[in-house]
């Protein structure tokens, strides 16, 4: 078994971030300039660190497969990003966002990682505000905040509903600085396709020219990824259609250890499905839970009626109505967190209350939030005895300002008026808190190569907290790696430039050729497309919201049938040294049916509930998850092969939070 | 819904183009690119080329989609990206003409998938604020006014998608420059840099061959964010007055 070293520095929780930075090995600025750094992907995670490292001196190459870092997934978050800032003095601080992260996690992340970015938190507004994002203010000219799910304080800071473009906007400036100084090189239109290893440590990457489909070598001292999350193994999720794994699942390949793959994150709040055409799935950001009231009828026949089209919401009255979150869990009511939530609106679902055609989807009902608005709208103005009219135009426009785009995007895409109607929702995949394994320093298993963002699995344990992702990827971009890399290349002062020409170089973009040729050659009769649908199905079927052993061990059958179906029937159009984006999806969805294996074999493994991973073996007698502390306290490593991936444990420590039963109640 | 699609193929900028049509049958709650994801099933199944449309985030976002739908960037909806587009908005029998972005800063790579670099380059010569990383002070030391904000957030949803371009008889970039240029400079912090600012991304957008602005208004019924012509206007006054300043300073 690889020992799994979280090389944890010394002392207090509290102390550990700040003496560890103060004692840490430093590089000098006139060998900064001597050494070079790939960073891969330019979302959050990646432009951020790009940027700082570029801003600290060192030579930085940079790569994204989107025609600009600006366009990276990231862009789409909505909602909002959390901080420690206590602005609205309501009791906020570093460690209640530690312990709410933690908790919310469902005690399966690292105490220490969690702590550092409770405490790195706070700069990251003060970086993002002093790049010119606009950030939401109030009347006073200071920042507002919002609540998310799972905590009790309103520490979340937004930009409408448009908070990761204005953060991805401000990284992408800072990168587009670094890029007209020289002191980063860009590359758009570039596919990392493998990873290149020398005497054991990372040294540099195989890249697609996505435009000529030319293979290019990219030598350095050091390799950090920040490639996103693999939500699209699903097929059908919330994430751009160009998420995929394939970046750390290429460093899987060499070395690398996958972490809890099977703690995937299921988002409440999303539009259903309504056809099988569908390829991609829209998120109903988690802020509106705020306001919005989430119900299903009471009575079966009702939500029968509802959906023949015999009945609409509107003709349910309050009394034959089930505000289940509100019921089941009182103290956190519409806002409890995101597994407790998709899980709650499955079981309406499963009992036949469904609210849509397919019978998967529940109301999102804004009327009250209308009506108080409405109501403290009118008292504000002076309004006495204001009508109904009158109070539901005001508190029309108040929703408007608060999520006036979100509303916009529902009725583009359902057709439907969400201040009339009730929003329909129902979950979908959003996020994966799994992801490449890594120390405190945010360094893999493989010396010299990082992860950042939401492709390294530390920091939200089997659970995410909402707005907690844009904190994480910037937190590692902007103030952890820039420091943390120093640790390995302060021994790397004396390498001598890389050169790509190394036979190391030479072997490993054959084997990417040989890949490449290998899918071309195939020339079967499926698009990889249908074989992303199929494999999708599969996973969401048996590794989805709830999992069962026989469910999972038949699923990872699947799988590996439909595996070997994709080797002999695949059909790509086209050729290989062209533009051609189904050539692209062919080698991502290769890397998928590896991975959507490994999240079976995870979850088989962890028998237990806990956050996102629903075993329903493991479930107490109310329905919610029951965890095992004393066997499944740790973090699955996996190490990568065809015929059965084999396991590496770190062991979680708490010392400063007691593991308790996560209660919402 | 029975449809007919006039859709231009190219091979590449170096290649000539034409219109290729298809029949397809769609439901009025698919999205447009749903469509042409179907469309391209059919093909591959064929094993003809399917058609190369750009996307990503398919929720109006990203600014990566780009299609002229019947002359129009991102087709008939106002305030509406085409992966939002959807196909309730046309009728059972429709002739539907679909193109790409068509600049000469933006040369086409294959069909309707077109090389948008030069907006980049527009931001790497100004478009940020000069602020290294841990430099900044506390977020809230810096008040800033209720509305100053919004309007700054109103210029800085511009998503850099180019239909302002594609809009423009001039394929003018006026509008997505100025956006930036507006967004900045309304902040107290954007303000320190602002005439360098607007001076070097004028130069660098003239650079790439953007065509001059004739005050048309097509960038601004376009605009998939509504950013507004104000911007420009704005940014004229500011270019005015930093080349004015910079002479002033000889
Ligand atoms: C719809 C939606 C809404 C969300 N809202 C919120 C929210 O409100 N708050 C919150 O905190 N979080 C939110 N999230 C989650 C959050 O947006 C993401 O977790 C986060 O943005 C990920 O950032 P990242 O930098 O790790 O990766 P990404 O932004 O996904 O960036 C990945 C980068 O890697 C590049 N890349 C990938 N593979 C390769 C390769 N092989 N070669 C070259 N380049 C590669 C890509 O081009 C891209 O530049 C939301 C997510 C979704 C789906
Ligand atoms: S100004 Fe509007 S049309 Fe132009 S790039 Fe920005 S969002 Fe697109
Ligand atoms: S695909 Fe992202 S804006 Fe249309």
């Amino acid at each position: 078994m690889i020992n799994l070293d979280p090389k944890i520095p010394k002392g207090e929780l509290g102390e550990k971030w700040t003496q560890y930075r103060g004692t840490m090995n430093l590089v000098a600025p006139n060998n900064k300039r001597r050494i070079d750094i790939i960073v891969v992907g330019t979302g959050l995670a990646g432009a951020s660190a790009a940027a700082t490292l570029g801003e600290l001196g060192y030579n930085v190459k940079a790569f994204t497969f989107h025609d600009s870092p600006r366009r990276a997934h990231s862009i789409a978050a909505q909602g909002g990003i959390n901080a420690a800032k206590n602005y609205q003095n309501d009791g906020d601080s570093v460690y209640r966002l530690f312990y709410d992260t933690i908790k919310g996690g469902d005690y399966r992340s690292r105490e220490a990682n969690v702590h550092r970015l409770a405490e790195v938190s706070v700069n990251i507004i003060d970086q993002a505000v002093a790049q010119g994002v606009p950030l939401a203010r109030e009347y006073g000219g200071l920042l507002a905040n919002r609540s998310f799910g799972g905590v009790q304080v309103s520490r979340t800071f937004y930009a409408k509903g448009q908070t990761g473009q204005q953060l991805l906007l401000g990284a992408y400036s800072a990168l587009s600085r670094q890029i007209s100084l020289g002191n980063v090189r860009m590359y758009n239109r570039h596919e990392m396709v493998d990873l290149v290893k020398v005497d054991g440590k990372a040294r540099g990457i195989i890249t697609r020219n996505l435009l000529t489909g030319k293979l290019d070598r990219h030598a350095a001292h050091c390799v950090v990824l920040a490639t996103g999350g693999y939500g699209n193994v699903f097929y059908l999720s919330t994430n751009a259609m160009g998420c995929n794994v394939t970046a750390a699942w290429r460093a899987v390949h060499r070395g690398a250890l996958m972490a809890n793959p099977c703690y995937t994150q299921i988002h409440p709040t999303c539009i259903p499905q309504s056809g099988s055409y569908q390829s991609k799935l829209t998120l109903m950001s988690e802020s509106l839970r705020n306001d919005g009231r989430v119900w299903v009828p009471n009575k079966v026949e009702d939500a029968e009626a509802i959906r023949k089209g015999q009945k609409t919401a509107l003709d349910i009255p309050e009394e034959d109505r089930d505000y289940y979150l509100e019921r089941r869990y009182p103290a956190f009511g519409n806002l409890v967190p995101r597994d407790v939530a998709s899980r709650a609106a499955k079981v309406a679902c499963d009992e036949g209350k469904g609210v849509v055609a397919t019978g998967l989807g529940v109301y999102l009902d804004f009327a009250s939030a209308i009506e108080r608005y409405g109501k403290g709208e009118a008292h504000s103005k002076g309004i006495h005895n204001p009508g109904k009219d009158v109070i539901t135009k005001l508190g029309e426009e108040v929703v408007a300002a608060k999520y006036g785009n979100l509303f916009d995007m529902y009725f583009k895409i359902t057709g439907e008026n969400p201040y009339k109607m009730p929003m329909k929702i129902y979950p979908a995949v959003h996020y994966t808190m799994g992801g490449l394994w890594v120390d405190y320093n945010l360094e893999t298993n493989v010396p010299g190569l990082f992860a950042l963002g939401e492709c390294n699995f530390s920091d939200h344990g089997a659970n995410r907290l909402g707005a907690s992702a844009l904190m994480q990827g910037l937190a590692d971009g902007y103030f952890v790696i820039p420091y943390t890399i120093g640790q390995f290349l302060s021994n790397e002062i004396r390498t001598p430039k890389i050169s790509d020409q190394l036979p190391e170089f030479e072997q490993i973009e054959k084997e990417a050729q040989a890949r490449i040729d290998r899918l071309m050659n195939i020339n079967g009769n499926q698009s990889a497309e249908s074989f992303h649908r199929r494999l999708g199905a599969i996973v969401w079927e048996y590794c989805g919201m709830s999992r069962s052993e026989a469910g999972l061990k038949k699923g990872r059958q699947l799988i590996r049938d439909l595996r070997s179906e994709f080797y002999k029937d695949l059909f790509i159009p086209g050729t290989k040294d062209e533009f051609n984006p189904e050539l692209e999806k062919a080698l991502r969805v290769a890397d998928f049916l590896e991975l959507g294996e490994t999240m079976m074999v995870d979850a088989l493994d962890r028998n237990e509930s806990c956050g996102g991973h629903f075993r329903e073996e493991y479930a107490s007698s109310e329905g919610e998850a029951a965890r095992n502390d004393a066997d499944y306290t740790y973090a699955a490593a996996w190490e990568w092969n065809e015929t059965e991936p084999v396991l590496h444990k770190e062991k979680l420590e708490f010392e400063n939070v007691e593991l308790k039963t996560r209660s919402y109640k | 819904m029975k449809l007919t699609l006039k859709v231009w193929r190219q091979k590449s900028k170096d290649h000539k183009g034409n219109f290729e049509n298809h029949q397809i049958e769609a439901s009025e709650h698919m999205s447009f690119l749903e469509m042409m994801d179907v469309l391209n099933e059919r093909l591959i199944e064929k094993k003809a080329d399917p058609i190369a449309f750009a996307h990503d985030c398919r929720e109006g976002i990203c600014g990566t989609c780009n299609m002229v739908i019947n002359g129009k960037p991102h087709g008939p909806m106002k305030g509406t990206t085409v992966c939002q587009l959807h196909m309730r908005e046309f009728n059972d029998g429709d002739v539907i003409v679909i193109e790409p972005w068509r600049a000469a800063a933006f040369p086409i790579i294959k069909d309707l998938v077109v090389d948008r670099s030069s907006f980049d380059r527009i931001i790497q010569a100004g478009g940020y604020i000069s602020v290294n990383t841990g430099q900044a002070q506390d977020a809230n030391s810096i008040p800033i006014e209720k509305d100053v904000a919004a309007q700054a957030m109103d210029a800085a949803t511009c998503i850099g998608c180019g239909a302002c371009v594609a809009a423009c008889p001039n394929a003018s970039a006026m509008l997505f420059t100025s956006a930036k240029v507006n967004h900045l400079a309304l902040l107290p912090q954007g303000q320190v840099e602002s005439s360098k600012r607007v001076r070097s991304m004028v130069k660098q957008m003239d650079e790439e061959g953007f065509g001059a602005c004739s005050n048309t208004g097509a960038c601004e019924v376009e605009c998939p964010k509504e950013i507004s012509i104000e911007n420009i206007a704005a940014m004229n006054r500011m270019y005015i007055a930093a080349v004015v300043g910079q002479q002033d300073q000889v």
